[in-house]
């Protein structure tokens, strides 16, 4: 998708949102920004709000107080049409996939193409082919329906059904969680990959620590209904605070420390890998 | 946003513009640049200056009218493009010679074929029905030599929630199904002066075969399909498979407890139908045919003898046993998703009604050899 806007604006702005579940404060003047092109890690402990805050993102959820504003558009209160528009320019890939189990995985990614355009069917096959080929699926997938498929295929169908429309924005719900390190290793390249050929903006919430290191430009740590802080992991590891220290000590926080200074595509599989594909 | 359009100016030039975005594109323009015309061995340059936009959808499309006319022998130059659509081509192009083609589709089935596949289908989940229905038996053996692996809190539940919870709905069917032969046989009655005869009619068919049958009825849609709801969620989020490994059968968890639920719950709830049919019958008696409340209990009792009550009572048993072991079956045969258990709960539901009907045609035809 070709955007007119530069890079370094934000696609993504929080101000201020409070939002309560059942009597519990989840977001308390909870800001945040996400800019155009850039992978944006959210990270936190168990019950500190990312799943909220997606939700919320996604027009799944609208807080009690504060603004977003995604891709432009006010989140508090849109039209319908505005709505449904903006649907249109955000793909989503849930923690579980959230397949359709009634339809085959090719059907599944071709699914918002013949809802929203008018594109033939064979053409729209011969797309949805082309993108489950994309994220690594092999064609004979295509046919198979979500039950019969492994996790990791799974998230990877998710995937291409999420990149079907070409969205300018991306969501990922824990795109590793589950995966063995080979396919989790897969995944840091293609989300860096989409980045780079598709110029995306990506979000994700994960508790991956190598792929935080890896492939996010920037990290917002969130404790306590506020993000506590907000940077490359290179700097949130200087930091010295309670809700952020448990990501970097501790044996898992320093092997994937030390692990980062490695080329992507080099560490999981413990073999030397090709130099990064884009340096920044 | 102007849609996608390629056009001819001149020979050897083709002008593309617009959005060639997915939504771009629309229906047109596959079959309008399967009819541009090119002549083979020739240069053509294509123009892309005034494309607006380009997505992956567009590309794809662009490649492979790109393709074809390299193909066809068409010397093509794409020039014009803006450097981030260039490089969008350009991934797209380099992930298309990756991708292999794709598996070709399975042959048409022909109908001969067809009737085979579900008389296949048919035969192999008749087979696993009865092999279900013996697992369930040497179960419930296992558990009457040992009385005390019998798990008594689920069967008082199964019985409150597929029993007590269901007398409202039973009589007040029953009541209405009472209601309705009456007023049905009255008219007749009427005619030949033998309006007593009322409670012959609403006796014997509400005992022997309404109460019975539309209990077993109600009780089939109401809990074979939880019992195949339940199993079939269970199924599908693994609970099934963490029950073995920790060393429960769920045979005995889940099924045996319903089964001998139903059993119980069922012929109890027979007799409240009985009471309630009977009930209808006689209202209806006695505000079409003036027949007194008095006289027809009076009739009612010569009428009616113990052995009918009993046959009707009988067949509850059977009934609850093929709508508890049918629920529970279908339950187990769910694989997949969500839309798999809906498949099966369906299926529970017709098959368990289905099954009851039969049954009830040969306990007809067994009480009448036995002039019963």
């Amino acid at each position: 998708m070709q955007s007119v806007t530069q890079a370094g604006e934000p696609v993504i702005q929080i101000r201020n949102v409070s939002t309560r579940l059942g009597g519990h404060v989840v977001h308390a003047g909870l800001d945040l920004e996400v800019r155009r092109a850039e992978i944006f890690g959210l990270i936190g402990g168990s019950g500190s709000g990312k799943s909220t805050l997606l939700r919320e993102m996604i027009l799944l959820h609208r807080p009690d107080a504060g603004s977003i504003r995604v891709l432009g558009v006010d989140l508090q209160n849109p039209g319908d049409e505005d709505a449904q528009a903006l649907r249109q320019r955000v793909g989503v890939m849930f923690q579980h996939g959230g397949l359709f189990g009634a339809l085959t995985v090719t059907e599944n990614v071709g699914l918002p193409l013949r809802e929203h355009t008018g594109l033939s069917s064979r053409l729209i096959d011969e797309i949805a082919a082309w993108k489950l080929a994309m994220t690594g699926l092999k064609p004979e997938v295509g046919a198979q329906y979500p039950a019969e498929l492994s996790g990791g295929m799974l998230k990877r169908a998710s995937l291409a059904r999420a990149l079907a429309l070409d969205p300018e924005l991306l969501f990922l719900d824990e795109p590793t969680a589950g995966l063995d390190p080979a396919s989790a290793g897969g995944v840091d390249e293609l989300v860096r990959s989409l980045r780079d050929s598709f110029g995306l903006t990506i979000v994700m919430i994960t508790h991956d620590l190598d792929l935080l290191w890896q492939v996010a430009d920037r990290v917002a740590v969130l404790a306590e209904g506020k993000v506590q802080g907000v940077g490359p992991m290179s700097e949130l590891a200087r930091m010295d605070h309670a809700a952020i220290r448990p990501f970097f000590d501790g044996p898992r926080g320093r092997a994937a420390q030390e692990q980062s200074v490695q080329p992507i595509g080099a560490r999981r599989r413990g073999k030397p890998g090709a130099p990064s594909s884009k340096p920044r | 946003m102007t849609p996608a359009a390629a056009t001819q100016p001149a020979v050897g030039e083709l002008a593309l513009s617009g959005s060639w975005t997915a939504r771009g594109m629309g229906k047109t323009i596959e079959a309008r640049l399967g009819t541009l015309p090119f002549s083979a061995r020739t240069n053509t340059v294509a123009d892309g200056t005034r494309i607006d936009a380009l997505d992956t959808a567009g590309a794809w499309v662009l490649h492979k009218l790109l393709t074809r006319l390299q193909d066809e022998g068409t010397i093509v130059t794409l020039r014009g493009l803006q450097p981030g659509m260039a490089k969008l081509l350009d991934t797209v192009t380099k992930g298309i010679t990756e991708q292999a083609a794709p598996p070709s589709p399975p042959p048409p089935t022909t109908a001969l074929e067809h009737v085979g596949r579900r008389a296949a289908a048919a035969y192999s989940q008749g087979a696993a029905m009865l092999t279900f229905v013996g697992e369930s038996a040497l179960a419930l053996a296992g558990s009457i030599a040992r009385p005390a692996r019998f798990r008594w809190r689920p069967i008082l539940y199964n019985i409150r929630t597929a029993g007590f919870d269901a007398l409202p709905i039973v009589g007040l069917l029953s009541f209405l199904l009472g209601v309705v032969v009456a007023y049905q046989g009255a008219a007749q009655l009427r005619q030949y002066g033998a309006s007593i005869f009322v409670a012959d009619l609403v006796g014997l068919s509400m005992l022997r075969e309404f109460a019975p049958l539309i209990t077993a009825i109600v009780i089939a849609g109401r809990s074979g399909s939880a019992y195949a709801a339940q199993i079939g969620t269970m199924v599908v989020t693994e609970e099934i498979d963490a029950m073995r490994t920790i060393g429960i059968a769920p045979l005995e968890l889940l099924v045996l407890p319903k089964v001998i639920a139903l059993m119980i719950a069922l012929p109890l709830l027979t007799v409240f139908a009985d009471v309630f049919g009977v009930l209808g019958g006689m209202l209806m008696a006695h505000a079409q045919l003036g027949v007194g409340y008095g006289e027809f209990l009076d009739r009612f009792v010569k009428a009616v003898s113990l052995s009918d009550y009993f046959i009707g009572i009988a067949k509850a048993p059977v009934f609850a046993a093929i709508i508890a072991m049918v629920g529970c079956f279908q339950g187990f045969r769910t694989h997949g998703g969500a839309d798999s258990v809906g498949r099966q709960t369906t299926r529970s539901v017709v098959q368990s009604i289905f099954l009851v009907i039969v049954a009830d045609a040969l306990f007809s035809v067994a009480f009448s050899a036995l002039d019963l």
